[in-house]
């Protein structure tokens, strides 16, 4: 019932090696090896298989079901019936929904952008050598070991119009002339605020990996080259960093673009600032309805795949 | 980076988090209501034929998160489970009632026996009534002690589903001296008197404390809306949402009020009012940062409690109603209820005995400022003096109802319809487009049904 989103990990774990035309022909001739050994390969990979079946293809599949009914949530109300492809004609018509699929990229698109270029610049710091670098690495990722609820319940009272700390920092320091509701008039800024300050250090993590695989002597040949120090970040660092940096853009799009906690802490149900995953989990457990939220949830998947294909495409482009 | 550095520092970077995380559940939890301990919790009537019955058995509470409720639920179970030998976990639900709906929600639809009793709204017995464990052949006779209305709401096709607890209804809660202060000599009865009076109080306090605002509420786009907006909409003369089984919120009375109130975000109501809970009207209204505040009654309690800073400044009355209609108060409350999957139902029902018992209610409202639902303990001398709003005149307002009796199982549905486009009017949108919205939708809900 819940909703699932493609996730790289699965899509790598039932991935098999695709046998090449040498290996067909020696099947075909039957090398008693090779069988023993492809009956081996399935055999060892069978409780992965049966696992991923279990925990994301029977839900899935069960989500796609149900999203043909018009199941209630409290069982027993209703009885459940097939409704073919009413919930998702109710879909098209429905505005709260298309309004949350418009906010949701929005917020991804500026979140993703900016924890991008804040994480490269962060990483690019902590990669060169200073003194206190270890202390600096281990510091910058205080905010991602904060479970997200906790930092937008805090943030969420830091940015509060009677006691918030920022609009008392910012009338002390006659910013503002009076305290600001942060939350109502930019509910959009501050929600992605939060989503950047708790994110940029993960991306930055990831980035930092990435540059830490490229070799030194790269950057000593491009130096005797002649090389400045934008040239060797465009021609050395950012051509070899291309693989972390896409990483981390289909990392971080799949999580905006799924994204619930911070929303539902900072608004609730207020209309127009509701994540899709908002309107879909209050459809399914505060309206009652499993039938359309599960309608909702597939098109949420569907959404969300719609952006792998395009990244996975953008690879194989770069790729070639 | 050595390996056993790394290990260090990422040591540091969770105790870090953890520090930071402990320090927001503190903060909180932090609220003091007044006097739990000069009030010790009542004894355990027949404690020890219930500890020879059931003592060692273990029960969930889901209890309440609002005000000092946490600590009262602490209190009352820690005496319950010393006299008895049942040990009781209390789990605090989540502050706005439609989240905690759908908490219990997903317990019962998951037949889960994690939770034994639950504390349920006023409007829910309906919707989780065949989940819940009928009451009547142990507790039939007790709860005659208690108003008959309230019993009404609770049975469910003869079946008692749930016990009342402690009742609710809308008041306003005003600063005596800063009404003294501007020259007023008594508090508003209309909503545009309150309106004038907020926003002189207002302009004058705003010199010296720039978070001064007039007037606060629930604003933020949840249940407790529904139950604000209710009470505006009744005491203008807009009806009741629902009236007859027909969706009736959009009348033109509706509008004007609803209008009214939406001028004043961000002038004599602080704009992010539309955010506001409980808990944040609370925080406001006894940081002494507004003057007058519609809460429930428990927020006298934390007000007239240490810590608070307008102790001894503040008043309650009756709220203002509209030019055309008379006070009313929206009808909340809670009840306890038994859940049909709990593994430990008659110790479970001894504990519910307890809760729901003249003293506990008694103490609750002494020292929590709940209203009772048992009519002897409302009129008791001592709850009296120290619960105002208790007084005939605050507690003979006439009582408005939420819908829940023609939406039954849909009632939760409904209210987010309400209060997501009151809440959004009051972000803005004029009332005229956004009420047929929510007209067309509740006739539509009311239809399914």
């Amino acid at each position: 019932m819940a909703c699932h989103s493609p996730s790289l990990s699965t899509m790598s774990s039932v991935a098999t090696p695709a046998p090449t035309g040498e290996t067909t022909r020696r099947r075909r001739r039957g090398t008693k090896l090779q069988r023993r050994q492809t009956r081996l390969a399935w055999l060892l990979l069978l409780p992965s298989l049966l696992i991923v079946a279990f925990v994301a293809i029977y839900p899935l599949g069960k989500t796609v079901y149900q999203s043909f009914t018009n199941q209630e949530f409290l069982a027993g109300i209703t009885p459940t019936k097939w409704v073919g492809l009413d919930n998702y004609h109710q879909l098209l018509h429905d505005t709260i929904f298309r309004d949350s699929v418009v906010l949701t990229i929005k917020f991804t698109a500026i979140t993703v952008t900016i924890e991008f270029a804040l994480g490269l610049i962060i990483a690019l710091v902590v990669n060169s050598k200073f003194k206190g670098r270890g202390v600096m690495r281990a510091i910058m990722l205080v905010p991602w070991a904060i479970p997200t609820v906790v930092a937008a319940k805090m943030w969420l009272w830091m940015l509060d119009d009677t006691f918030g700390v920022i609009n008392d920092l910012a009338l002390r320091l006659h910013l503002i002339s009076h305290s600001q509701s942060w939350i109502t008039v930019h509910p959009l800024a501050a929600v992605s605020a939060v989503d950047i300050w708790k994110t940029v250090p993960f991306v930055a993590l990831l980035l930092l990996a990435g540059l830490q695989v490229i070799p030194e002597d790269l950057y000593e040949a491009a130096a005797v080259d002649g090389a400045n120090a934008l040239q060797q970040f465009w021609r050395i660092t950012f051509p070899l960093l291309r693989p972390a940096i896409l990483v981390v853009l289909i990392f971080r799009s799949l999580d905006a673009l799924r994204v619930y906690d911070v929303f539902a802490v900072f608004f609730g149900n207020r209309l127009g600032a509701q994540s899709m995953a908002v309107v879909a989990q209050g459809t399914i457990v505060q309206d009652g309805h499993v039938g359309y939220g599960a309608a909702l949830c597939v098109a949420i998947f569907l959404i969300i795949s719609l952006f792998v294909v395009i990244y996975v495409t953008v690879v194989r482009v770069g790729d070639d | 980076m050595r390996p056993r550095s790394l290990v260090f520092w990422a040591g540091v970077v969770s105790l870090l988090a953890l520090l930071v995380s402990l320090s927001i559940a503190t903060a909180a939890t932090n609220r003091s209501s007044r006097a739990t301990a000069s009030y010790p919790a009542p004894p355990v009537p027949g404690a020890a034929a219930i500890k020879a019955k059931y003592g060692g058995q273990s029960i969930t509470f889901v209890g309440d998160s609002v005000g000092g409720g946490h600590q009262r639920d602490l209190a009352l179970a820690k005496k319950f489970s010393q006299q008895t030998g049942i040990k009781v976990n209390v789990v605090p639900h989540p502050a706005a009632s439609d989240a905690a709906y759908s908490q219990l929600a997903r317990a019962f639809s998951a037949k889960s026996s994690s939770i034994d009793v639950a504390m349920i709204d006023v409007v829910w017995p309906g919707a989780f009534a065949p989940y819940l464990v009928n009451l009547k052949p142990k507790l039939g006779a007790q709860s005659k002690l208690h108003a008959a209305g309230i019993v009404a709401n609770d049975t469910i096709n003869g079946k008692l589903v749930a016990m009342p607890w402690f009742g609710d209804y809308g008041i306003l809660y005003y600063r005596t001296d800063l009404l003294k202060k501007y020259g007023y000599s008594k508090p508003p009865t209309t909503w545009s008197q309150l309106f004038q009076m907020a926003s002189k109080i207002q302009a004058g306090e705003q010199k010296t404390n720039a978070s001064f605002a007039g007037f606060v509420f629930q604003g933020n786009a949840y249940e407790g809306l529904t139950c604000n907006a209710l009470e505006w909409i009744a005491s203008a003369g807009g009806g009741h949402m629902i009236d007859n089984g027909k969706a009736t919120i959009n009348n033109a009375k509706a509008a004007q009020v609803l209008d009214a109130m939406r001028s004043q975000i961000g002038k004599t109501a602080p704009r992010g009012v539309t955010t506001y809970q409980e808990d944040q009207t609370e925080h406001a209204f006894d940081n002494g940062d507004a003057a007058f505040a519609r809460n429930w009654p428990y927020q006298y309690g934390i007000g007239a409690g240490a810590g608070s800073k307008v102790k001894g400044k503040f008043s309650v009355t009756v709220l203002p109603h509209g030019a055309s209609g008379k006070p009313v108060g929206t009808v909340g409350g809670w009840q306890l209820a038994v859940s049909k999957f709990s593994k430990h139902k008659d110790a479970t029902i001894e504990f519910v005995r307890y809760m729901t018992s003249p003293a506990v209610e008694k103490f609750d409202a002494i020292t929590n400022s709940n209203v009772p639902t048992i009519p002897s303990v409302a009129k008791d001398k001592a709850v009296v003096r120290t619960n105002p709003y208790l007084k005939p005149a605050i507690a003979s307002v006439a009582r408005v109802t939420r819908p829940a009796k023609y939406l039954k199982t849909h009632y939760n549905e409904a209210s987010k319809v309400i209060y997501q486009g009151i809440n959004q009017i009051l972000n803005g949108t004029p009332a005229k487009s956004v009420l047929p919205g929510i007209q067309a939708k509740l006739n539509q809900i009311l239809k399914e049904k």
